[in-house]
């Protein structure tokens, strides 16, 4: 965990809402893991005026990158940043995906702009078979740039399997009879909530990156709590962003 | 570089220099000194700490408002008995100043707690929460009642010798008033001023933007609110005052000595400058050095108010 001036090597409008950011990070890069994140600066001022996290979408040698969409002001700044602009980052923050174990088969289900944590995680994830399940309103919305083997759903049915992504899993699980495999997800709540219910009924080894509004990111503010299985709180951006299904309630 | 004296009192509390970080913005120190180096400043101020753990609020606990955020994480915290046996041996070598903030609902667990920590050599002070403003007991409730306020002063100033300071809530019409009374009941200094009470919706949904519906406002928007409070207890009452609210560098730092504050709290700006604190610290002796200002005491309320 470091604070880091970063130069902006690249920036690129990738669908009509989302953008792809790159910097030369190369304290933070050489730190970093998947499914961890980092906490930007977006503006010198007082507005806004707390840092945004974002997850890594890729480390390449010296390399960052950060896939997002317009969201709120923070992103809006954001995507106007220009090439050479240096950002002030902290991280890597958070505790990445647990990629450790015996299994043959890795599933990656991401909603929208819950892709962006998982070309960086196929890195990690080179001597496993991979099936990526992606899901998004339409065409605009999925990006799938650094996944391989992807399987798409729409809700509007523009692209793939006409409805939502856990279903589209569902039926590809039993369709194509995968076992041995360990799910990795993002994407919005409802999501998270259905893979969440559908692995822990099948007891599957499942692993969720959950989100939340965050001042610090490190842990000191306790302004992202989670509540766990046990009753009590964990700490999103310390303890997480990412935590096994079965541990957290959503 | 040495003939500049940063050193400052908060009564019987020697700091060498005037720069502390708030309750609740720094934790226990161990995640922040992996990003600033807390032996460089006054001290810490530890996040509140009460007889049994407190779970906290549910979230959402934060959301960023203009020039800054509302929190209701609601006193979370390990409890006396882990903070003495798990986080006080981290904070014993931090070699800074430990300041150690107490939250409680009663006033008998107020006297229990400073009893209880009272032992512990590292801890050098006792700040004492009467205003958070996001639990049910305790809390505002104290911080809005003069006569609780003057009776926890009194009561927990008998349990101990070390410096007590009374946190003090700036949801009150006259907080001198406050200041007052503290100082008749043998506190030695307050710190001024803890969060503002509000709330932010969403437009859409209708709902509270924080679970908890109304929060403590922190950051550079309730700069203008506390120095105007830390003014108004300067020039009423001769008690020493820690100012705290909105301070973001070195020159909110001054603003708040020349009103009237002994010493400073830097809280929101560690979310996002880490850093800021040793920041600060090299900011005021810059400052000093280049007003030939020999020892940064001088600055303490040294206002210029022309009678009108």
């Amino acid at each position: 965990m470091i604070i880091e001036y970063c130069t902006i090597t690249s920036i690129e409008k990738v669908k009509p809402n989302i953008y792809l950011l790159k910097l030369n990070a190369p304290k933070i890069s050489s730190q970093a893991k998947a499914g961890q994140f980092c906490n930007i600066k977006v503006s010198e001022t007082d507005f806004p005026l707390l840092r945004r996290p974002f997850s890594f979408h890729d480390v390449d040698g010296e390399e960052i990158s950060f896939l997002f969409d317009i969201h709120g002001e923070g992103t809006k700044i954001l995507s106007q940043k220009k090439i050479g602009d240096k950002l002030d980052i902290l991280g890597p923050l958070g505790n990445g995906f647990d990629v450790e174990g015996e299994y043959k088969t890795a599933i990656i289900v991401a909603g929208g702009i819950g892709v962006a944590p998982f070309p960086f995680l196929m890195k990690n994830l080179k001597d496993k078979s991979i099936y990526s399940f992606l899901g998004a309103r339409n065409e605009n919305y999925l990006y799938q740039e650094g996944l391989k083997n992807v399987l798409i759903s729409t809700d509007d049915g523009s692209v793939g399997f006409k409805g939502n992504v856990v279903d589209l899993l569902k039926n590809e699980i039993e369709k194509r009879k995968l076992y041995d495999f360990r799910i990795f997800a993002c994407g919005p709540t409802p999501m998270l909530k259905a893979i969440q219910k559908f692995s822990n009924e099948k007891n599957f080894s499942c692993q969720l990156s959950v989100e939340s509004a965050m001042a610090c990111g490190f842990g000191i503010c306790q302004g992202c709590p989670i509540e766990t299985s046990d009753d009590s709180y964990k700490l999103i951006c310390k303890d997480g962003p990412v935590f096994y299904a079965e541990e957290i309630k959503l | 570089m040495n003939s500049i004296d940063l050193s400052v009192k908060i009564g019987k509390l020697k700091l060498k220099n005037p720069v502390l970080l708030a309750s609740g913005t720094v934790g226990y120190g161990n995640e922040i000194s992996e990003l600033t180096d807390l032996s460089r400043i006054g001290g810490i101020v530890t996040k509140s700490v009460s007889l049994k753990p407190r779970k906290g609020n549910p979230p959402q606990r934060i959301v960023e408002t203009p020039s800054g955020m509302l929190n209701a994480i609601g006193l979370a915290n390990v409890g006396v008995e882990v903070f003495i046996k798990e986080k006080i041996p981290f904070l014993k070598k931090l070699n800074t100043t430990l300041i150690c903030n107490i939250a409680a609902s009663s006033v008998e667990e107020y006297v229990e707690c400073v009893k209880i920590l009272n032992e512990e050599e590292t801890i050098s002070a006792f700040e004492i929460n009467v205003s958070c403003p996001n639990v049910k007991e305790g809390g505002l409730i104290f911080g809005n009642d003069i006569s609780s306020v003057g009776r926890i002063t009194e009561q927990v100033r008998k349990e101990t010798e070390k410096p007590i300071i009374i946190k003090l809530s700036p949801n009150v019409p006259k907080i001198s008033d406050f200041a007052a009374v503290v100082k008749k009941e043998g506190g030695d200094a307050v710190s001024a001023i803890n969060t503002l009470v509000g709330t932010s919706f969403d437009i859409y949904s209708r709902k509270p933007k924080i679970k908890n519906v109304t929060g403590g406002l922190s950051g550079p928007a309730i700069k203008p609110i506390a120095l105007a409070k830390v003014l108004e207890i300067k020039r009423s009452v001769e008690i020493p005052i820690v100012g705290i609210g909105g301070i973001m560098n070195w020159k909110d730092a001054v603003e708040f000595m020349i009103v009237g504050a002994s010493a400073i709290q830097i809280g929101t700006a560690n979310f996002i400058n880490p850093n800021v604190s040793n920041e600060v610290v090299d900011g005021l002796h810059e400052f000093c050095k280049s007003q030939n200002i020999q020892s940064i005491t001088e600055l303490i309320g040294s206002y210029q108010i022309e009678n009108v």
